[in-house]
Protein backbone atom coordinates (compact mmCIF):
# COMPACT_ATOMS: atom_id res chain seq x y z
CA UNK A 1 0.00 0.00 0.00
CA UNK A 2 1.33 3.33 -1.45
CA UNK A 3 1.28 5.76 2.07
CA UNK A 4 -1.87 8.19 2.37
CA UNK A 5 -1.08 11.82 3.50
CA UNK A 6 -4.08 13.16 5.42
CA UNK A 7 -4.10 17.12 6.30
CA UNK A 8 -6.24 18.57 8.64
CA UNK A 9 -6.03 22.30 8.24
CA UNK A 10 -8.41 24.96 10.17
CA UNK A 11 -7.53 28.05 12.46
CA UNK A 12 -6.17 27.18 16.24
CA UNK A 13 -8.67 26.23 18.64
CA UNK A 14 -10.89 24.07 16.25
CA UNK A 15 -9.29 21.18 17.43
CA UNK A 16 -7.43 20.08 14.30
CA UNK A 17 -4.51 18.74 16.14
CA UNK A 18 -6.82 16.67 18.37
CA UNK A 19 -8.23 15.26 15.35
CA UNK A 20 -5.12 14.61 14.09
CA UNK A 21 -4.29 12.75 16.92
CA UNK A 22 -7.66 10.49 17.29
CA UNK A 23 -6.78 9.50 13.59
CA UNK A 24 -3.44 8.14 14.43
CA UNK A 25 -4.74 6.54 17.68
CA UNK A 26 -6.88 4.98 15.83
CA UNK A 27 -4.61 3.04 13.65
CA UNK A 28 -3.23 1.29 17.01
CA UNK A 29 -6.30 -1.19 16.95
CA UNK A 30 -4.54 -2.58 13.31
CA UNK A 31 -1.01 -4.03 14.20
CA UNK A 32 0.45 -3.76 10.96
CA UNK A 33 -0.55 -0.27 10.53
CA UNK A 34 2.26 2.23 10.71
CA UNK A 35 1.53 5.94 11.49
CA UNK A 36 3.06 9.23 11.83
CA UNK A 37 1.29 12.49 12.97
CA UNK A 38 3.06 15.56 13.02
CA UNK A 39 0.92 18.94 13.67
CA UNK A 40 2.30 23.02 12.81
CA UNK A 41 0.68 25.41 14.50
CA UNK A 42 1.73 29.37 16.20
CA UNK A 43 2.04 30.50 19.76
CA UNK A 44 -1.23 31.18 20.79
CA UNK A 45 -3.66 28.99 22.16
CA UNK A 46 -6.62 30.19 20.25
CA UNK A 47 -6.25 32.01 16.27
CA UNK A 48 -3.33 31.69 14.05
CA UNK A 49 -3.25 28.81 11.33
CA UNK A 50 -3.32 25.20 12.85
CA UNK A 51 -2.82 21.92 10.87
CA UNK A 52 -2.09 18.17 11.98
CA UNK A 53 -0.91 15.50 9.63
CA UNK A 54 -1.26 12.26 9.36
CA UNK A 55 0.72 9.11 7.23
CA UNK A 56 -0.36 6.06 7.47
CA UNK A 57 1.55 3.26 5.00
CA UNK A 58 2.01 -0.36 5.67
CA UNK A 59 5.46 0.26 4.95
CA UNK A 60 7.73 2.15 7.80
CA UNK A 61 7.38 5.72 6.97
CA UNK A 62 9.99 8.33 6.57
CA UNK A 63 9.30 11.43 5.74
CA UNK A 64 7.08 12.26 8.42
CA UNK A 65 5.26 15.27 6.72
CA UNK A 66 2.41 15.48 3.91
CA UNK A 67 3.75 16.34 0.77
CA UNK A 68 0.52 16.23 -1.32
CA UNK A 69 -2.75 15.28 0.43
CA UNK A 70 -4.77 12.70 -0.62
CA UNK A 71 -7.61 14.06 2.01
CA UNK A 72 -7.24 17.39 2.54
CA UNK A 73 -9.37 19.64 5.35
CA UNK A 74 -10.15 22.94 5.86
CA UNK A 75 -12.60 24.43 8.01
CA UNK A 76 -11.27 27.98 7.24
CA UNK A 77 -11.22 30.29 3.76
CA UNK A 78 -7.02 30.64 4.57
CA UNK A 79 -6.05 27.07 5.10
CA UNK A 80 -8.12 26.28 1.94
CA UNK A 81 -6.23 28.76 -0.37
CA UNK A 82 -3.00 27.97 1.09
CA UNK A 83 -3.26 24.30 0.72
CA UNK A 84 -5.87 23.48 -1.62
CA UNK A 85 -3.35 22.87 -4.48
CA UNK A 86 -1.42 20.36 -2.46
CA UNK A 87 -3.19 17.51 -3.03
CA UNK A 88 -2.66 14.35 -4.85
CA UNK A 89 -4.57 13.32 -8.22
CA UNK A 90 -7.35 10.85 -7.03
CA UNK A 91 -7.34 12.77 -3.50
CA UNK A 92 -10.49 14.40 -2.04
CA UNK A 93 -10.39 18.14 -1.02
CA UNK A 94 -13.30 18.94 2.30
CA UNK A 95 -13.88 22.07 3.03
CA UNK A 96 -16.37 24.06 5.21
CA UNK A 97 -19.28 25.76 2.96
CA UNK A 98 -19.59 28.99 4.79
CA UNK A 99 -16.31 29.83 2.86
CA UNK A 100 -15.81 27.30 0.37
CA UNK A 101 -17.45 28.30 -2.75
CA UNK A 102 -16.97 28.53 -6.74
CA UNK A 103 -13.76 30.51 -6.51
CA UNK A 104 -11.68 27.43 -5.50
CA UNK A 105 -10.79 25.40 -8.39
CA UNK A 106 -9.61 22.25 -7.38
CA UNK A 107 -6.23 20.47 -8.64
CA UNK A 108 -6.98 18.24 -11.94
CA UNK A 109 -8.42 14.26 -11.01
CA UNK A 110 -9.15 15.70 -7.19
CA UNK A 111 -12.46 15.85 -6.36
CA UNK A 112 -14.20 18.54 -4.11
CA UNK A 113 -16.79 18.43 -1.25
CA UNK A 114 -18.16 22.05 -0.05
CA UNK A 115 -19.89 20.41 3.12
CA UNK A 116 -21.68 22.47 6.24
CA UNK A 117 -19.06 20.95 8.63
CA UNK A 118 -19.57 23.93 11.14
CA UNK A 119 -23.24 24.86 10.66
CA UNK A 120 -23.78 20.74 11.30
CA UNK A 121 -22.01 20.90 15.02
CA UNK A 122 -23.43 24.73 15.64
CA UNK A 123 -26.63 23.57 15.04
CA UNK A 124 -27.41 19.81 15.16
CA UNK A 125 -24.94 19.42 17.56
CA UNK A 126 -24.84 22.47 19.19
CA UNK A 127 -21.29 22.90 19.89
CA UNK A 128 -19.47 24.00 17.15
CA UNK A 129 -16.50 22.89 19.05
CA UNK A 130 -17.52 19.55 17.68
CA UNK A 131 -16.84 20.98 14.01
CA UNK A 132 -13.43 18.64 14.73
CA UNK A 133 -15.65 15.49 14.75
CA UNK A 134 -17.94 15.88 11.87
CA UNK A 135 -15.07 16.45 9.48
CA UNK A 136 -13.18 13.17 11.09
CA UNK A 137 -16.93 11.79 10.08
CA UNK A 138 -16.48 13.06 6.21
CA UNK A 139 -12.91 11.99 6.42
CA UNK A 140 -13.75 8.83 7.60
CA UNK A 141 -16.11 8.06 4.22
CA UNK A 142 -12.48 8.11 2.22
CA UNK A 143 -10.47 6.35 4.70
CA UNK A 144 -10.08 2.48 3.50
CA UNK A 145 -7.29 1.93 6.04
CA UNK A 146 -9.33 2.41 9.21
CA UNK A 147 -12.34 0.99 10.20
CA UNK A 148 -15.09 3.23 11.41
CA UNK A 149 -15.36 1.21 14.67
CA UNK A 150 -11.70 2.57 15.33
CA UNK A 151 -12.18 5.49 14.46
CA UNK A 152 -15.38 5.75 17.29
CA UNK A 153 -13.33 3.87 19.69
CA UNK A 154 -10.19 6.43 19.65
CA UNK A 155 -12.93 9.18 20.10
CA UNK A 156 -14.12 7.75 22.98
CA UNK A 157 -10.90 7.10 24.27
CA UNK A 158 -9.23 10.74 23.11
CA UNK A 159 -11.95 13.37 24.19
CA UNK A 160 -12.57 15.30 27.65
CA UNK A 161 -14.79 12.98 29.85
CA UNK A 162 -18.94 13.70 29.78
CA UNK A 163 -18.43 14.94 26.11
CA UNK A 164 -18.29 11.50 24.81
CA UNK A 165 -22.11 11.14 23.93
CA UNK A 166 -22.16 14.64 21.80
CA UNK A 167 -18.66 13.88 19.80
CA UNK A 168 -19.87 10.83 18.81
CA UNK A 169 -22.86 12.58 17.30
CA UNK A 170 -20.99 14.92 15.63
CA UNK A 171 -18.89 12.47 13.94
CA UNK A 172 -21.68 10.61 13.07
CA UNK A 173 -23.27 13.54 11.57
CA UNK A 174 -20.05 14.07 9.31
CA UNK A 175 -20.58 10.43 8.33
CA UNK A 176 -23.39 11.12 6.88
CA UNK A 177 -22.69 14.60 5.27
CA UNK A 178 -21.37 12.38 2.78
CA UNK A 179 -23.92 8.97 2.87
CA UNK A 180 -25.80 11.89 1.15
CA UNK A 181 -23.94 13.01 -1.32
CA UNK A 182 -21.64 10.58 -2.81
CA UNK B 1 12.59 -2.44 42.08
CA UNK B 2 12.92 0.33 44.96
CA UNK B 3 13.68 4.07 45.28
CA UNK B 4 16.05 5.57 47.81
CA UNK B 5 13.68 5.67 50.55
CA UNK B 6 13.00 1.98 50.05
CA UNK B 7 9.66 2.32 48.34
CA UNK B 8 8.53 -0.12 46.61
CA UNK B 9 8.53 0.88 42.89
CA UNK B 10 6.19 -0.29 40.50
CA UNK B 11 7.40 -2.68 37.87
CA UNK B 12 6.77 -1.43 34.58
CA UNK B 13 5.01 -3.62 31.95
CA UNK B 14 6.16 -3.50 28.05
CA UNK B 15 3.40 -1.73 26.29
CA UNK B 16 2.08 -0.11 22.54
CA UNK B 17 1.45 3.39 22.23
CA UNK B 18 0.38 6.31 19.99
CA UNK B 19 3.48 8.53 21.55
CA UNK B 20 5.06 12.05 21.15
CA UNK B 21 8.75 12.75 20.65
CA UNK B 22 8.62 14.37 23.97
CA UNK B 23 6.42 11.54 25.61
CA UNK B 24 9.04 8.70 24.81
CA UNK B 25 11.46 10.83 26.79
CA UNK B 26 9.63 10.40 29.81
CA UNK B 27 8.77 6.54 28.98
CA UNK B 28 12.24 6.00 28.04
CA UNK B 29 13.26 7.89 30.66
CA UNK B 30 11.76 5.81 33.27
CA UNK B 31 12.65 2.46 31.59
CA UNK B 32 16.23 3.54 32.11
CA UNK B 33 15.53 4.50 36.16
CA UNK B 34 14.99 8.20 36.17
CA UNK B 35 14.26 8.90 39.59
CA UNK B 36 14.61 13.41 39.57
CA UNK B 37 13.41 15.78 37.25
CA UNK B 38 14.12 19.46 37.87
CA UNK B 39 13.23 21.98 34.69
CA UNK B 40 11.45 24.96 33.90
CA UNK B 41 8.52 24.23 30.99
CA UNK B 42 9.19 25.87 27.22
CA UNK B 43 7.78 25.21 24.02
CA UNK B 44 8.32 22.83 22.68
CA UNK B 45 9.64 20.63 25.38
CA UNK B 46 6.89 21.41 28.15
CA UNK B 47 5.50 18.17 27.27
CA UNK B 48 8.53 15.93 28.90
CA UNK B 49 8.05 18.39 31.95
CA UNK B 50 4.33 17.51 31.75
CA UNK B 51 4.91 13.51 31.81
CA UNK B 52 7.49 13.52 34.50
CA UNK B 53 5.53 15.79 36.46
CA UNK B 54 2.54 13.46 36.33
CA UNK B 55 4.65 10.14 36.69
CA UNK B 56 7.41 10.54 38.71
CA UNK B 57 5.57 11.07 42.33
CA UNK B 58 3.70 7.98 41.84
CA UNK B 59 6.86 6.07 41.32
CA UNK B 60 8.32 7.32 43.88
CA UNK B 61 10.42 10.10 42.18
CA UNK B 62 10.72 13.72 42.55
CA UNK B 63 9.57 16.72 40.25
CA UNK B 64 10.21 20.11 40.90
CA UNK B 65 9.32 22.73 38.51
CA UNK B 66 12.67 25.61 39.47
CA UNK B 67 12.52 29.23 39.38
CA UNK B 68 14.48 29.41 35.71
CA UNK B 69 17.13 26.94 33.69
CA UNK B 70 20.15 27.28 35.63
CA UNK B 71 18.82 26.50 39.21
CA UNK B 72 16.84 23.33 37.14
CA UNK B 73 20.58 22.47 36.01
CA UNK B 74 22.32 22.75 39.62
CA UNK B 75 19.02 21.11 41.08
CA UNK B 76 20.14 17.83 38.88
CA UNK B 77 23.78 18.03 39.65
CA UNK B 78 23.09 18.11 43.24
CA UNK B 79 20.28 15.20 42.65
CA UNK B 80 22.59 13.20 40.57
CA UNK B 81 25.91 13.34 43.45
CA UNK B 82 22.79 12.10 45.86
CA UNK B 83 22.26 9.17 43.91
CA UNK B 84 19.31 10.05 41.92
CA UNK B 85 19.38 9.56 37.88
CA UNK B 86 18.30 13.21 37.46
CA UNK B 87 17.11 14.72 34.02
CA UNK B 88 16.22 18.31 32.87
CA UNK B 89 14.70 19.25 29.16
CA UNK B 90 14.34 23.01 27.65
CA UNK B 91 14.44 24.36 24.60
CA UNK B 92 17.44 26.82 22.92
CA UNK B 93 16.62 29.89 25.11
CA UNK B 94 16.67 27.39 28.69
CA UNK B 95 19.73 25.80 26.97
CA UNK B 96 21.52 28.88 27.09
CA UNK B 97 20.62 29.40 30.73
CA UNK B 98 21.90 26.12 31.85
CA UNK B 99 25.12 26.40 30.04
CA UNK B 100 27.11 27.62 33.15
CA UNK B 101 26.13 24.39 35.41
CA UNK B 102 26.74 22.20 33.10
CA UNK B 103 29.89 23.02 32.65
CA UNK B 104 29.79 22.31 37.04
CA UNK B 105 28.19 18.72 35.80
CA UNK B 106 31.09 17.84 33.85
CA UNK B 107 33.76 18.98 36.54
CA UNK B 108 31.96 17.56 39.23
CA UNK B 109 31.11 14.30 37.08
CA UNK B 110 27.78 14.01 37.56
CA UNK B 111 25.96 11.86 35.71
CA UNK B 112 22.53 13.46 34.07
CA UNK B 113 20.29 14.18 31.34
CA UNK B 114 19.89 17.24 29.74
CA UNK B 115 17.09 17.56 26.91
CA UNK B 116 17.45 20.09 24.20
CA UNK B 117 14.24 19.69 22.07
CA UNK B 118 15.56 22.25 19.78
CA UNK B 119 13.38 25.32 18.32
CA UNK B 120 14.40 28.11 15.76
CA UNK B 121 16.78 30.80 17.16
CA UNK B 122 18.49 33.01 18.37
CA UNK B 123 16.84 34.43 21.20
CA UNK B 124 13.14 33.43 21.63
CA UNK B 125 13.30 32.89 17.16
CA UNK B 126 10.18 30.86 16.70
CA UNK B 127 9.12 28.93 19.64
CA UNK B 128 6.76 26.13 17.93
CA UNK B 129 9.29 25.57 14.85
CA UNK B 130 11.68 23.13 14.28
CA UNK B 131 15.45 23.23 13.80
CA UNK B 132 18.72 21.81 14.72
CA UNK B 133 20.77 25.55 15.14
CA UNK B 134 21.79 24.14 18.92
CA UNK B 135 24.33 21.59 17.60
CA UNK B 136 27.64 23.70 18.19
CA UNK B 137 26.35 24.74 20.99
CA UNK B 138 25.92 21.62 22.51
CA UNK B 139 29.21 20.91 21.96
CA UNK B 140 30.72 24.47 23.26
CA UNK B 141 28.12 25.91 24.81
CA UNK B 142 30.01 25.79 28.44
CA UNK B 143 33.06 27.44 28.38
CA UNK B 144 36.80 26.04 28.40
CA UNK B 145 37.99 22.82 27.17
CA UNK B 146 35.55 19.79 27.57
CA UNK B 147 34.09 16.58 27.17
CA UNK B 148 30.18 16.05 25.98
CA UNK B 149 28.31 13.55 24.76
CA UNK B 150 25.55 14.48 22.35
CA UNK B 151 22.96 12.07 20.96
CA UNK B 152 20.54 12.98 18.33
CA UNK B 153 16.95 11.18 17.94
CA UNK B 154 15.05 11.17 14.34
CA UNK B 155 12.68 8.84 15.37
CA UNK B 156 10.10 8.42 18.43
CA UNK B 157 11.01 4.84 18.53
CA UNK B 158 14.80 6.26 18.61
CA UNK B 159 14.24 8.72 21.29
CA UNK B 160 12.87 6.12 23.49
CA UNK B 161 16.39 4.10 23.00
CA UNK B 162 18.70 7.09 22.98
CA UNK B 163 16.60 8.28 26.07
CA UNK B 164 17.50 4.84 28.03
CA UNK B 165 21.41 5.26 26.17
CA UNK B 166 21.78 8.75 27.40
CA UNK B 167 21.03 7.88 30.96
CA UNK B 168 23.34 4.63 30.22
CA UNK B 169 26.40 6.58 28.65
CA UNK B 170 25.67 9.29 31.50
CA UNK B 171 26.12 6.58 34.83
CA UNK B 172 28.68 4.84 32.58
CA UNK B 173 31.31 7.87 32.08
CA UNK B 174 29.78 9.76 34.55
CA UNK B 175 28.88 12.90 32.80
CA UNK B 176 26.37 15.16 31.61
CA UNK B 177 24.57 13.17 27.69
CA UNK B 178 23.19 15.66 26.27
CA UNK B 179 19.55 14.69 23.97
CA UNK B 180 18.81 16.78 21.41
CA UNK B 181 15.63 16.19 19.61
CA UNK B 182 14.03 18.63 17.43
CA UNK B 183 10.32 20.19 17.40
CA UNK B 184 9.44 17.51 14.85
CA UNK B 185 10.54 14.99 16.79
CA UNK B 186 9.50 16.14 20.08
CA UNK B 187 5.85 16.79 18.63
CA UNK B 188 5.81 14.14 16.57
CA UNK B 189 3.08 11.45 17.09
CA UNK B 190 4.23 7.38 16.40
CA UNK B 191 3.03 4.15 17.33
CA UNK B 192 6.03 2.63 19.59
CA UNK B 193 6.10 -0.36 21.78
CA UNK B 194 7.65 0.88 24.97
CA UNK B 195 9.79 -1.93 25.93
CA UNK B 196 10.17 -3.04 30.02
CA UNK B 197 12.97 -2.49 32.04
CA UNK B 198 13.99 -5.95 32.27
CA UNK B 199 14.05 -6.28 28.10
CA UNK B 200 17.18 -3.55 27.75
CA UNK B 201 20.35 -2.81 29.88
CA UNK B 202 20.45 -0.62 32.12
CA UNK B 203 23.87 0.94 33.49
CA UNK B 204 24.15 2.11 36.75
CA UNK B 205 27.12 4.02 37.83
CA UNK B 206 30.01 2.32 39.99
CA UNK B 207 30.05 2.98 43.39
CA UNK B 208 32.77 2.51 46.16
CA UNK B 209 32.33 -0.79 48.47
CA UNK B 210 30.69 0.88 52.27
CA UNK B 211 33.23 -0.81 53.68
CA UNK B 212 36.23 1.35 52.01
CA UNK B 213 34.73 4.71 53.28
CA UNK B 214 38.24 5.64 55.65
CA UNK B 215 40.68 5.17 52.48
CA UNK B 216 38.22 6.79 50.04
CA UNK B 217 39.18 9.68 47.14
CA UNK B 218 36.31 10.77 44.79
CA UNK B 219 38.07 11.58 42.17
CA UNK B 220 41.16 8.80 42.35
CA UNK B 221 42.69 8.07 38.94
CA UNK B 222 41.53 4.72 37.71
CA UNK B 223 42.58 2.47 35.28
CA UNK B 224 39.20 3.42 33.19
CA UNK B 225 39.20 6.81 33.98
CA UNK B 226 36.05 6.92 36.02
CA UNK B 227 36.25 7.09 39.34
CA UNK B 228 34.16 4.67 41.99
CA UNK B 229 31.05 7.56 42.91
CA UNK B 230 29.00 7.21 46.05
CA UNK B 231 25.96 8.93 46.86
CA UNK B 232 26.33 12.01 49.24
CA UNK B 233 24.66 11.35 52.56
CA UNK B 234 26.34 7.32 52.96
CA UNK B 235 29.28 8.55 55.34
CA UNK B 236 31.81 8.98 52.30
CA UNK B 237 34.24 12.89 52.65
CA UNK B 238 33.44 13.79 49.63
CA UNK B 239 33.60 17.56 48.09
CA UNK B 240 32.69 18.67 44.68
CA UNK B 241 34.04 21.81 43.20
CA UNK B 242 33.97 23.44 39.95
CA UNK B 243 37.63 24.42 40.44
CA UNK B 244 40.61 22.15 39.05
CA UNK B 245 40.74 19.83 42.09
CA UNK B 246 43.29 16.71 43.14
CA UNK B 247 41.92 13.24 44.33
CA UNK B 248 40.83 14.72 47.22
CA UNK B 249 38.18 16.59 45.02
CA UNK B 250 39.76 19.99 46.97
CA UNK B 251 40.93 22.33 44.94
CA UNK B 252 44.64 23.33 45.45
CA UNK B 253 45.59 25.72 42.86
CA UNK B 254 47.75 24.01 41.27
CA UNK B 255 48.91 23.69 37.56
CA UNK B 256 49.72 20.06 37.37
CA UNK B 257 45.96 19.24 38.87
CA UNK B 258 44.40 21.38 36.05
CA UNK B 259 46.39 19.11 33.28
CA UNK B 260 46.13 15.96 35.04
CA UNK B 261 42.18 16.35 35.44
CA UNK B 262 41.68 17.50 31.86
CA UNK B 263 43.53 14.82 30.23
CA UNK B 264 41.44 12.06 32.69
CA UNK B 265 38.21 14.29 31.82
CA UNK B 266 38.70 13.44 28.07
CA UNK B 267 40.62 9.66 28.50
CA UNK B 268 37.10 8.33 29.56
CA UNK B 269 35.39 9.65 26.61
CA UNK B 270 38.28 9.64 24.02
CA UNK B 271 39.09 6.33 24.79
CA UNK B 272 35.30 4.45 24.50
CA UNK B 273 34.32 6.58 21.12
CA UNK B 274 33.45 2.94 19.98
CA UNK B 275 30.82 2.88 22.31
CA UNK B 276 29.72 6.03 22.25
CA UNK B 277 29.29 6.66 18.78
CA UNK B 278 26.30 5.46 17.71
CA UNK B 279 25.25 5.97 13.85
CA UNK B 280 23.02 3.70 10.83
CA UNK B 281 24.07 3.60 7.47
CA UNK B 282 22.33 2.21 4.47
CA UNK B 283 25.82 1.65 2.18
CA UNK B 284 25.97 -0.89 0.13
CA UNK B 285 29.63 -0.32 -1.52
CA UNK B 286 29.02 1.50 -4.78
CA UNK B 287 28.03 4.87 -3.48
CA UNK B 288 29.39 7.97 -5.55
CA UNK B 289 27.26 10.52 -3.09
CA UNK B 290 26.17 9.94 0.02
CA UNK B 291 23.74 12.13 2.60
CA UNK B 292 25.18 12.60 5.91
CA UNK B 293 22.62 13.50 8.46
CA UNK B 294 21.22 13.44 12.31
CA UNK B 295 17.63 13.81 13.69
CA UNK B 296 14.03 14.90 11.67
CA UNK B 297 16.52 15.87 8.38
CA UNK B 298 17.16 12.07 8.37
CA UNK B 299 14.33 10.92 7.39
CA UNK B 300 13.74 13.43 4.44
CA UNK B 301 17.50 12.41 3.48
CA UNK B 302 16.46 8.50 3.54
CA UNK B 303 13.26 9.02 1.44
CA UNK B 304 15.39 11.19 -0.50
CA UNK B 305 18.18 8.38 -1.14
CA UNK B 306 15.83 5.41 -1.58
CA UNK B 307 14.13 7.27 -4.54
CA UNK B 308 17.30 8.11 -5.76
CA UNK B 309 18.62 4.58 -5.82
CA UNK B 310 14.85 3.55 -7.83
CA UNK B 311 16.23 5.73 -10.22
CA UNK B 312 19.66 4.37 -10.65
CA UNK B 313 21.82 6.90 -9.12
CA UNK B 314 24.86 5.20 -6.51
CA UNK B 315 23.91 7.09 -3.39
CA UNK B 316 23.45 6.27 0.22
CA UNK B 317 22.90 7.65 3.35
CA UNK B 318 24.16 7.58 6.98
CA UNK B 319 22.28 8.71 10.11
CA UNK B 320 24.39 9.88 12.93
CA UNK B 321 23.00 8.86 16.46
CA UNK B 322 25.35 10.50 18.47
CA UNK B 323 26.06 13.67 16.99
CA UNK B 324 28.93 14.35 20.17
CA UNK B 325 31.25 13.09 19.66
CA UNK B 326 31.80 13.95 16.29
CA UNK B 327 31.98 10.19 14.08
CA UNK B 328 35.67 11.47 12.57
CA UNK B 329 36.99 7.83 11.78
CA UNK B 330 34.05 6.58 10.23
CA UNK B 331 33.66 9.80 7.62
CA UNK B 332 37.33 9.80 6.62
CA UNK B 333 37.10 6.61 5.75
CA UNK B 334 33.70 7.45 3.87
CA UNK B 335 34.93 10.50 2.28
CA UNK B 336 38.10 8.00 0.91
CA UNK B 337 35.74 5.84 -1.25
CA UNK B 338 32.69 8.28 -1.76
CA UNK B 339 33.00 11.52 -4.29
CA UNK B 340 30.45 13.74 -2.48
CA UNK B 341 29.06 13.43 0.86
CA UNK B 342 25.56 16.03 1.42
CA UNK B 343 24.89 17.51 4.76
CA UNK B 344 21.72 18.78 5.44
CA UNK B 345 20.53 20.47 8.31
CA UNK B 346 17.96 22.99 9.34
CA UNK B 347 20.46 25.45 10.22
CA UNK B 348 23.35 27.50 8.48
CA UNK B 349 25.84 24.99 8.67
CA UNK B 350 27.37 23.72 11.51
CA UNK B 351 27.70 19.81 11.64
CA UNK B 352 29.31 20.08 7.89
CA UNK B 353 32.18 21.67 9.41
CA UNK B 354 33.15 18.53 11.66
CA UNK B 355 32.50 16.79 8.47
CA UNK B 356 34.67 19.06 6.05
CA UNK B 357 37.30 18.76 8.90
CA UNK B 358 37.23 14.80 9.00
CA UNK B 359 36.91 14.50 4.80
CA UNK B 360 40.00 16.94 4.84
CA UNK B 361 39.45 17.35 1.01
CA UNK B 362 39.72 13.88 -0.15
CA UNK B 363 34.92 14.04 -1.17
CA UNK B 364 33.35 17.26 -2.03
CA UNK B 365 31.27 18.26 0.68
CA UNK B 366 28.07 20.11 0.32
CA UNK B 367 25.28 21.28 2.05
CA UNK B 368 21.42 21.82 2.29
CA UNK B 369 20.62 24.52 4.76
CA UNK B 370 17.37 25.83 6.11
CA UNK B 371 16.38 28.07 9.03
CA UNK B 372 13.30 29.42 8.57
CA UNK B 373 11.60 26.79 10.66
CA UNK B 374 10.44 24.44 8.05
CA UNK B 375 11.57 20.99 7.35
CA UNK B 376 13.96 20.14 4.12
CA UNK B 377 11.58 18.09 1.44
CA UNK B 378 13.30 14.93 0.57
CA UNK B 379 12.51 16.41 -3.16
CA UNK B 380 15.39 18.98 -2.04
CA UNK B 381 17.96 16.53 -1.20
CA UNK B 382 16.75 14.39 -4.21
CA UNK B 383 17.30 17.72 -6.33
CA UNK B 384 20.79 17.84 -5.01
CA UNK B 385 22.03 14.53 -5.59
CA UNK B 386 21.40 14.69 -9.08
CA UNK B 387 23.14 18.14 -9.50
CA UNK B 388 26.11 16.91 -8.03
CA UNK B 389 25.95 13.25 -9.49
Amino acid sequence: MKRKEIRLSGAGGQGMILAGIILAESSLFDPELYVVQTQSYGPESRGGASRAEVIVSREPIDYPKVVKADILVCLTAESLEKYGQEVAEGGVVIADDSFAGEDYIPPEGVDFYSLPIIAKAREEIGLEVTANMVALGAVDHFLSEIDSECLEQAIEKRVPGGTEEKNMAAFRAGQQLLAARV
Amino acid sequence: MKNKAGEKIKEKEARTMLLQGDEAVVEGGLVAGASFFAGYPITPASEIAEGFAEKLPALGGKFIQMEDEIASMGCVIGASLAGEKAITATSGPGFSLKQENLGLGIMVEAPCVVVNVQRVGPSTGLPTSPSQGDVMQARWGTHGDHPIIALSPSTVKETIDLTIESFNMAEKYRIPVILLLDEIVGHMREKVRIPSPEEVEIVERKRPRLEDREEFYPYLETEDHIPPMPDYGQGFRYHSTGLFHDKTGFPRGKTEDARRLMDRLMAKIDENLDDIILLEDDLKGDEEIVVLSYGSTARSAISAVVRARQEGLKAGWVKLKTVWPFAEDFVADLADRVQEIIVPELNRGQLIGEVEKAACGRARISGIHRYDGTIIPPAEILAKIKEVG
